[in-house]
């Protein structure tokens, strides 16, 4: 038939282009880098004129010196290295061991009345707490190591991941359900290949949450409870008052922090194409 | 071939005290385009709801070749309004998804996928992405999708209804084309008239509250155009003309008349 054919001739995606906007003199990016140089300017301006002690601001230069010894010969005894994977160590095994357990603990919430009503309340009547007011009563239970501390972290990253989970199963297009039922799919097949992937969004945004509360709260148990990681080199630096290890610490801290929350975003691009699509 | 059976069928609403459908028998055999067409309101949706198992009846039975229907199933295929596709699957996996519920290898059902979407006019799309699609090519996605799993009934819930004017006439001719090539017993649900005239084997009326079968027309213009007659000739028609003002003006009499408060 002609008319079927009429939008074969036209199988162009229909999405409207739109008009290309004259972009602004200096675009908001370019804002933001000479925001951060002018920072850096400044800072290295002020310990230049010697305006304030280096024991309370270092210089720039001399804090990249520190960085270059700490990771060639360490700060008591343990290179930058060996602080910097002691953390990453802590934060990867408890968001593998988080990943594995909100997400069924989330889907079961969703899709259970049960599930929802006994778990419901206990996520939320630990989530509102801050990490560090129950770090004390893990120490009692689990001892010093390496356990209670990676402990704290799931507990902290745990929360977000499973009430996201939750909220984006909840949320399955009602009609997608259907259809998928009415191809014959079994509760599992919903699961599996419908409610995962639709939720799938939402479950990327929990562990982007759970990540930044993680780090911040592995941080600052490194601060209280530890013998290496970042945390625990910035707080033993600034006991003896060696303020550009303290400096460096910050940096360093800030800048994994920053990368997790690029990678995740690009993974989300990589993972939910769809998402944002009007779809 | 297959035949569909409703007897005496009621409906409620989940607490609610007035059926939303009251009563209603209807039998859908091969050959068979049955289109029900009716007010917001009259249970159109929850009657197709009924035969695809989303919902039970509060009353009667509804039975596939003798066996009664117990929540939805492969048997019953079924094309939403919103076309309700997976976006993270391309157009041919999209077509393919009930075989692979069904645990057809990849080779075969990819091969029975590509002769669905040649069925409708999409050969050629099969690794585009759902959201690249029009809303009418999503409309055929979703048709050749129901069809790949080779249901023994084919329901249609407003299927053309978020389409603008010209496309949805379109989507008319390629739904007779493919019923006609399948001769799937077919159950559609429509609020147009003109739709509904057209597409038509049969034709039952609904009136709301509470929604039941005013009036039952066998019409033949959907045969007209299998026999290669064109669409705006036969639209054109004074008895198509005829027909389509007899439902306007049954459908208003019902509305101006409701036999009780109008549902909300």
């Amino acid at each position: 038939m002609s008319s079927v054919e009429l939008t074969r001739d036209h199988p162009a995606p229909r999405r409207e282009v739109e008009p290309v906007q004259p972009g602004p003199v200096i675009g908001t990016r370019a804002i933001s880098t000479l925001t951060l140089l002018g920072l850096l300017a400044l800072w290295w301006g002020v310990t230049a004129a010697e305006w304030v002690d280096p024991l309370f601001l270092p210089p720039p230069a001399a804090v990249l010196r520190k960085a270059w010894l700490l990771a060639t010969q360490g700060y008591m005894d343990v290179t930058l290295w060996q602080h910097l994977a002691a953390s990453l160590q802590r934060i990867g095994l408890a968001l593998v061991a988080a990943v594995l357990s909100a997400i069924p603990v989330g889907i079961a919430m969703g899709r259970n009345r049960i599930a929802r009503g006994v778990l419901d309340p206990l996520i939320e009547f630990y989530r509102p707490v801050p990490p560090l007011a129950y770090l004390p009563l893990i120490v009692i239970w689990c001892g010093i190591g390496e356990l209670s501390k990676t402990l704290l972290i799931y507990l902290a990253i745990f929360a977000p991941i499973a009430i996201a989970t939750a909220t984006g199963v909840r949320n399955v297009d009602r009609a997608r359900l259907r259809a998928a039922q009415s191809l014959g799919a079994s509760g599992r097949q919903l699961v599996r290949h419908v409610i995962l992937p639709s939720a799938l969004p939402d479950i990327l945004t929990g562990i982007r949450i759970g990540l930044g509360v993680g780090w911040s709260t592995l941080v600052a148990a490194e601060l209280i409870a530890a013998t290496r990681g970042l945390g625990f080199m910035v707080q033993s630096a600034a006991q003896f008052l060696v303020t550009d290890v303290v400096v460096l610490g910050i940096f360093i801290i800030a800048l994994i922090a920053f990368a997790m929350e690029m990678g995740l975003r690009v993974l989300q691009r990589k993972l939910v194409p769809w998402h944002g699509q009007g779809h | 071939m297959a035949v569909l059976q409703l007897e005496r069928i009621s409906a409620h609403y989940p607490g609610g005290a007035e059926p939303v459908l009251a009563d209603i028998s209807l039998t859908l055999g091969p050959e068979q385009l049955l289109v029900a067409l009716g007010p917001s309101g009259s249970g159109k949706t929850s009657l197709l709801n009924l035969i695809a198992g989303f919902v039970e009846p509060s009353a009667g039975r509804i039975t596939l070749d003798g066996v009664a229907v117990a929540g939805p199933g492969a048997e019953r295929g079924v094309v939403f309004q919103d076309d309700a596709l997976l976006p993270w699957q391309n157009v041919l996996a999209n077509v393919a998804f009930g075989l692979e519920l069904a645990g057809v290898d990849r080779p075969r059902r990819e091969a029975r996928a590509r002769d669905m979407l040649a069925l409708v006019d999409l050969a050629g799309f099969e690794t585009r992405h759902i959201w690249q699609l029009s809303g009418g090519q999503r409309q055929r996605v979703g048709l050749a999708r129901a069809l790949a799993a080779d249901p023994r009934v084919l329901l249609l819930d407003e299927p053309f209804g978020a389409l603008d004017a010209f496309t949805r006439e379109q989507m008319q001719e390629l739904l007779l084309q493919v019923w006609q090539r399948t001769r799937k017993p077919t159950f559609l649900i429509t609020h147009d008239i003109e739709e509904a005239v057209f597409l038509a084997t049969d034709l039952i009326l609904l009136a709301a509250a509470p929604g039941r079968v005013v009036e039952h027309l066998r019409l033949d213009f959907s045969q007209r155009y299998a026999a290669g007659e064109a669409a705006r000739a036969i639209k054109s028609d004074p008895r198509f003309i005829e027909t389509r003002e007899h439902v306007l003006q049954t459908v208003f009499s019902q509305r101006g008349a409701p036999a009780r408060a109008e549902a909300v």
